[in-house]
């Protein structure tokens, strides 16, 4: 037995948990461009906020130490959803509400200007440097030797990023499909003038995408600061970057293809950077988008663009 | 009988292009009223002004009583007022039941927590919608394709989704832009029934913009004949038809 199977094994846990966050931007990506057709630049932003007030929870309760470690986890999820929850509402009606109906151009230098903004606002409160996350989630939920001595192992940090991401996605889907606000955001996101010429008040359709885009971002957050144990104010660009890549990836306006699409690119990162030097796992990255926008112009599973009659 | 629609001096203004001017004319409740004339007279315009897509430039344009001009198109389809397109606009993707469920979203309570925990009142109101829709689906004959895709439907179906996908808002007043093109003489007798049909069983009045004189002269109860974004003549079929301006602005003088 050689070294290539645990290898493999264990570069497709990692991966699919950096997928899982990937997705879970993507989602708030593309959903926003599904709806009002532009990229919401400062999402990678909100996902950076969502980190930071998972960490600014969990210092703040740690003083009442006690509580078990899965309250502690959960209360600081929440909270970080619903604070973040409230910059993206935010975001879109100081930034993007009062220039709809301007030129696609315009909305776009508002959101760069937003994510400058928002980088430099938490850069100025909490300072430049590495933020250490409490490391709360310790522990494998399984390790496996194998007879070379080789292990997998999958933490149990991980595990939660993987299984969380999975049952959001899964809700989301239900929500989208079955639920009344699902169906306004799916009406809008075909048509929004009829949409409101039916009764559907489309500035609360759109509202509640970028509300709900960020609190999945605010969930990813913080995870992500909780297993890789430290943040900074710059992780929203670099992470906000893979995740609208693999939204394009995925189908951009496609909600199954922002999941694949992170799901994806986090798995050719992470191979990449296991098989061949580390600094190589962008250009892999990145490389895969060019093919698939090449052969694939609407991405892996995005309808291509009706012409309108 | 009352007046539901009460439109005076509308204007509307594109820059320089003065596309629609001085246009008066009222619906009464329960009346199907048609506006007609050349391509080009401005006939949709005013459309898009009564429904809420333009604010009009000048004039009034009043619903029961109450100022509408200008009002976002939510608003308006609230107080009563629903269109349908020249171009058919469903939502393409979506099946047709959801045509119909998604239009009923202004009447339905959108309280994400009680559609959460699905309280009694929420799934009572979820379904009274779909009893709405199959109501609708029976009198336009879609029952049999519920869960297509609205997109798959024929041009014929379409058009009678459209109609339902309004009706289902209960409207007072129903605005149609051509509904006719496109159909075929059997479907537009199809057409024809139906909507004596809603006028009859619904009360709804209806403003109609056709190109197809046989089906506004068979339906219209008044007519108001545009030409250059001017009003020329306004009456009865029988009035409008015999008008020397009318003949001449479709046929030109000789």
């Amino acid at each position: 037995m050689n070294e290539f199977l645990p290898q493999f094994l264990q570069q497709l846990i990692n991966g699919l948990s950096l997928g899982s966050i990937y997705a879970l931007i993507a989602i708030g990506y593309t959903m926003v461009y599904g709806i009002i057709g532009m990229i919401n630049f400062a999402h990678g932003e909100v996902f950076m906020i969502g980190a930071y007030v998972g960490l600014v929870t969990l210092t703040a309760i740690g003083a009442a130490a006690g509580l078990p470690v899965w309250l502690l986890v959960v209360i600081a999820v929440l909270v970080s959803v619903l604070v973040t929850s409230a910059y993206g509402w935010a975001i879109e009606r100081v930034a993007y509400r009062p220039l709809r109906g301007s030129p696609r151009l315009v909305p776009l230098i508002s959101a760069i200007g937003m994510s400058i903004f928002l980088q430099n606002y938490v850069h100025l409160a909490q300072g430049s440097r590495d933020m250490p996350m409490p490391d709360l989630i310790t522990g494998y939920l399984f390790q496996h030797e194998f007879a070379n001595g080789f292990t997998v192992s999958m933490s149990n940090s991980r595990a939660l990023i993987i299984f969380v991401a999975i049952a959001l996605m899964v809700a989301l889907t239900l929500y989208i499909g079955r639920s009344r606000m699902g169906r306004a955001c799916r009406a809008c996101s075909q048509d929004m003038g009829m949409a409101n010429l039916l009764g559907i008040d489309t500035n609360r359709v759109i509202s509640f995408t970028f509300v709900l885009g960020a609190a999945l971002a605010a969930v990813g957050g913080v995870l992500i600061g909780l297993s890789v144990g430290k943040i900074n104010p710059f992780i929203g660009f670099v992470v906000g970057v893979k995740a609208f890549t693999a939204a394009v990836l995925g189908g951009i306006g496609s909600i199954p293809g922002a999941m694949l699409g992170g799901a994806l690119l986090g798995i050719t990162e992470t191979f990449a950077s296991a098989y061949l030097p580390t600094e190589y796992k962008d250009v892999v990255a990145f490389s895969l988008l060019v093919l698939i926008l090449l052969f694939r112009p609407t991405g892996l599973l995005g309808r291509p663009d009706v012409e309108k009659v | 009988m009352s007046t539901l629609l009460e439109v005076s001096g509308l204007q509307m203004r594109f820059g320089g292009l003065l596309a629609v001017d001085g246009i008066e004319f009222h619906v009464d409740a329960g009346e199907v009223f048609a506006i007609i004339g050349p391509n080009g007279a401005g006939k949709t315009t005013v459309f898009n002004c009564v429904s809420g897509f333009y604010r009009p430039s000048a004039g009034r344009i009043d619903l029961d009583g109450q100022a509408i001009a200008g009002l976002p198109g939510h608003v308006i389809a609230r107080r009563g007022v629903v269109r349908t397109f020249q171009n058919i606009r469903l939502f393409r993707s979506m099946t047709v039941v959801e045509n119909l469920l998604v239009a009923q979203h202004a009447h339905l309570e959108t309280n994400l927590l009680k559609g959460l925990f699905k309280v009694p009142s929420f799934r009572q109101a979820e379904r009274r919608a779909m009893e709405q829709a199959a109501y609708w689906l029976d009198k336009v004959g879609l029952r049999a394709h519920a869960n297509r895709e609205a997109g798959n439907l024929s041009y014929g179906q379409q058009r009678r989704l459209e109609i339902a996908r309004c009706m289902i808002t209960e409207p007072k007043l129903l605005l149609l832009d051509e509904p006719a093109a496109g159909l075929n003489p059997h479907e537009t007798h199809e057409l024809d029934d139906l909507i004596r049909d809603l006028r009859k069983q619904h009360g709804v009045s209806v403003l109609l913009i056709e190109h197809d004189m046989s089906l506004v002269m068979a339906i219209a109860d008044r007519i108001l004949v545009m030409e250059h974004g001017r009003p020329i003549v306004t009456g009865v079929p029988a009035e409008v038809r015999a008008d020397p301006r009318v003949i001449k602005a479709y046929l030109g003088e000789e």
